[in-house]
């Protein structure tokens, strides 16, 4: 008798939102080890992240205003991810949103502020996904591995954004700190009352709203998604893939711009040095983790906004808001584990049993060859981006 | 440009080129086993924390340096139980590697930001070697880390394409179900040499903390794991190639700083830009027309004997 692997013809949907959920839980206590393990106390972390970030009418409101770039970035990295599309980017394309809207507001300060903010949105949504522009043309054409053009242009979209404020944005009533000066009240964006909450929650509700739309309701969703599941099976099928990653990185960019003027525009109301404390890549783990499904980013951004708000909350206590980062890659550990069990059956085989799939396989004549057409495993498990064979 | 300068900016070339060094050839051990690992950014920064910690303890560097090692092999160990154990979407797992690597690194590091190390990998001048005119400060002016460096490279490289363990791991890179039918573990194989690749990375990550800066700061990798990777394709999986590489991209950096140090109108934000740009149009060209010479052919496909 022995364990055997094998493969499941049909996941059970239970299974599929069952797994993210125990992934979590089973980080958090692997994160209360190692807590445990160096000198901290994990009921004590725990508790105080989570009265942190959902424990007060402020802490609340907090993690929903850090959700908002979550959201949007994670919107936006979903959907290029469904594409294999690896835009590890939106940190960068939230920068450039972030200056781009900036520097509308201060080219235009008499403006109202029903054409500035507007025009600062669209602004940002343009230079991000321009931004996102620039390594989806390489990678369509040339077939250049848009994971590290992507990151790379991150360092340079923050050093650009680092460059302006503390040069010639930068505020001269501002003591020398790296801060653009302050928007005028026309160009904040409107928020819920009583609360730091903008209007960018709308935008990104309405924002998943249309990409699941987009993806599920028409014909260039479904070329998108056909290209995810097989690149070579949509090209056969006349679609233009090229095109297709071009407009995808656009809008994948566009959506984290919109996040980086939003921050400008709703939170911080001027351009400053480290506008965001690394929402584009948290965005990636939120979006995975929600199985890049629109819906499901949203509710994902809110629990990373609270463990976001959290980690700030335990910096009082002594201990480092890097918890919080720590605990994100742990998430993402076992979320990526626990897609084995949705993807394997492990069973036990007694001798001389043959499982009936196998049979089935057998006289299909695909037979178990070693290996026997790897490279055509499921796009979404084997393929790597562009650093492998096609 | 007079001699001095040049000289000057030789020397730091090579220096500046060494942690990326030490990590692309981690990076192409990994690569030609058919795992790829996009943390190497993430091994480093947690290789380098660790080494600087263990140094701070013991007031020793080479302590220090086996804490990296052991720090970066045990997070490749971690990828590779993903990607190879459990089959995991490698990009995904190397990406969660970095920012997991990033929050523990920060974390851990928390209480020794900006302390000085007791003690660093200090410039050992290679007698005679030295003093040879230019050749002599750039390449034997260095500390024992370059040196290993240096050793490293040629034995990887005979390692690859001229021993038996070398091949069969260059097979399971290229054609895992062909490996496997000839009898060597495709599992395991991959195993050992991501966590290899993991170990060279911890390497680079102490030489930033324990010898380039030496000091600890968060991020203090800045990029170069990444910059690591695309070196790695630069070189078409070629330790030898790397080398040249890795000073290369040094020189970049070296150049920058020297730059900024003598004071232009350019401000240092476009200098500091430089080394990231150039990766970008490095990587351009080397995957001109979507050709990647030297790939490895099952590069980040996870292997399953029975099939799809």
């Amino acid at each position: 008798m022995r364990l055997r692997l094998e493969r499941r013809l049909d996941v059970p949907t239970a299974l599929v939102w069952a797994t993210p959920v125990v992934s979590v839980a089973l980080a958090l206590l692997a994160g209360a080890l190692f807590l445990a393990l160096t000198g901290s106390n994990p009921a004590e972390v725990y508790g105080m992240m989570l009265r942190g970030a959902f424990g007060s009418r402020y802490g609340t409101t907090e993690t929903f205003v850090k959700a908002i770039p979550l959201m949007l970035c994670g919107l936006g990295v979903g959907v290029a991810f469904r594409m294999l599309l690896w835009n590890i980017g939106a940190e960068g394309q939230l920068y450039m949103g972030a200056f781009a809207a900036t520097w509308v507001c201060l080219s235009f300060p008499e403006w109202p502020a029903y054409l500035l903010l507007p025009a600062m949105l669209a602004a940002g949504m343009l230079f991000g996904g321009l931004w996102a522009l620039l390594p989806a043309l390489p990678r369509a054409y040339l077939k250049a591995n848009e994971v590290i053009t992507t990151l790379m242009l991150n360092y340079v979209a923050i050093l650009w954004v680092s460059y302006l404020v503390h040069g010639p944005w930068r505020d001269p009533a501002g003591l020398n700190f790296p801060l653009s000066p302050p928007f005028p009240r026309t160009a904040w964006l409107p928020t819920f009352p009583g609360t730091r909450v903008h209007v960018g929650l709308v935008m990104a509700i309405v924002a998943a709203a249309v990409l699941s739309v987009l993806l599920w309701r028409t014909r260039w969703g479904y070329e998108v998604r056909v290209i995810g599941e097989s690149p070579r099976a949509a090209r056969y099928a006349g679609m233009n893939v090229e095109r297709n990653i071009l407009l995808v990185m656009l809008l994948s960019g566009a959506l984290a711009g919109l996040a980086g003027a939003c921050e400008v525009s709703g939170v911080v109301h001027r351009l400053q040095h480290q506008i965001s404390p690394g929402y584009g890549y948290s965005a990636i783990i939120v979006a995975w983790l929600s199985r890049l499904n629109p819906w499901a980013i949203l509710v994902v951004a809110v629990l990373f906004g609270g463990l976001l708000v959290g980690g700030y909350a335990v910096q009082l206590a002594g201990i480092p808001a890097a918890v919080a980062y720590m605990l994100q890659g742990a998430i993402l550990f076992f979320v990526l584990g626990g897609e084995f069990l949705t993807r394997y059956r492990i069973r036990l085989v007694v001798p001389g049993e043959v499982a009936p799939e196998r049979r089935a396989a057998g006289a299909a004549g695909s037979g178990s060859a070693p290996g026997a057409g790897d490279a055509v495993a499921p796009a979404r498990n084997g393929r790597a981006g562009d650093f492998g064979g096609n | 440009m007079d001699w001095v300068l040049a000289v000057s900016i030789c020397q730091a070339a090579v220096t500046a080129g060494t942690p990326i060094l030490f990590a692309a050839l981690g990076e192409i051990l990994a690569e030609r086993a058919g795992v790829l690992n996009l943390g190497v950014e993430g091994m480093m920064l947690v290789g380098a924390v660790s080494g600087f910690l263990v140094t701070v303890r013991t007031g020793s560097p080479w302590l220090g340096l086996l804490g990296a090692l052991v720090a970066g092999g045990l997070m490749a160990l971690i990828h590779a139980a993903l990607c190879v154990g459990l089959r995991a979407n490698q990009v995904v797992s190397g990406l969660a590697l970095t920012l997991f690597g990033t929050g523990l690194s920060g974390y851990l590091g928390k209480p020794v930001i900006g302390v000085p190390a007791p003690s660093t990998f200090r410039t050992v001048e290679v007698p005679v070697l030295a003093d040879i005119p230019f050749l002599g400060p750039v390449v034997f002016g260095h500390d024992y880390l370059v040196y290993i460096s240096y050793l490293l490279v040629p034995a990887l490289w005979f390692f690859l394409y001229r021993t038996r363990p070398g091949l069969h791991m260059r097979a399971v890179g290229e054609n895992p179900a062909a490996a496997d039918a000839m009898g060597i573990n495709v599992g395991w194989t991959r195993y050992i040499y991501t966590v290899a690749g993991g170990v060279l990375a911890g390497a680079g990550g102490a030489y930033l903390s324990l010898a380039y800066a030496p000091t600890w700061l968060e991020n203090m990798t800045a990029g170069r794991g990444w910059i690591a990777v695309a070196l790695v394709i630069f070189a078409g999986w070629n330790p030898l190639v790397a080398l040249a590489g890795s000073y290369l991209f040094g020189g970049v950096d070296a150049l920058g700083l020297r730059i900024q140090a003598v004071g232009t109108v350019v401000p240092s934000f476009f200098l500091s830009m430089l080394p990231y740009i150039f990766t970008i149009l490095v990587l351009l060209v080397s995957t001109r027309g979507g050709r990647r010479l030297g790939a490895p052919g099952a590069l980040g496909l996870a292997y399953d004997r029975e099939g799809h």
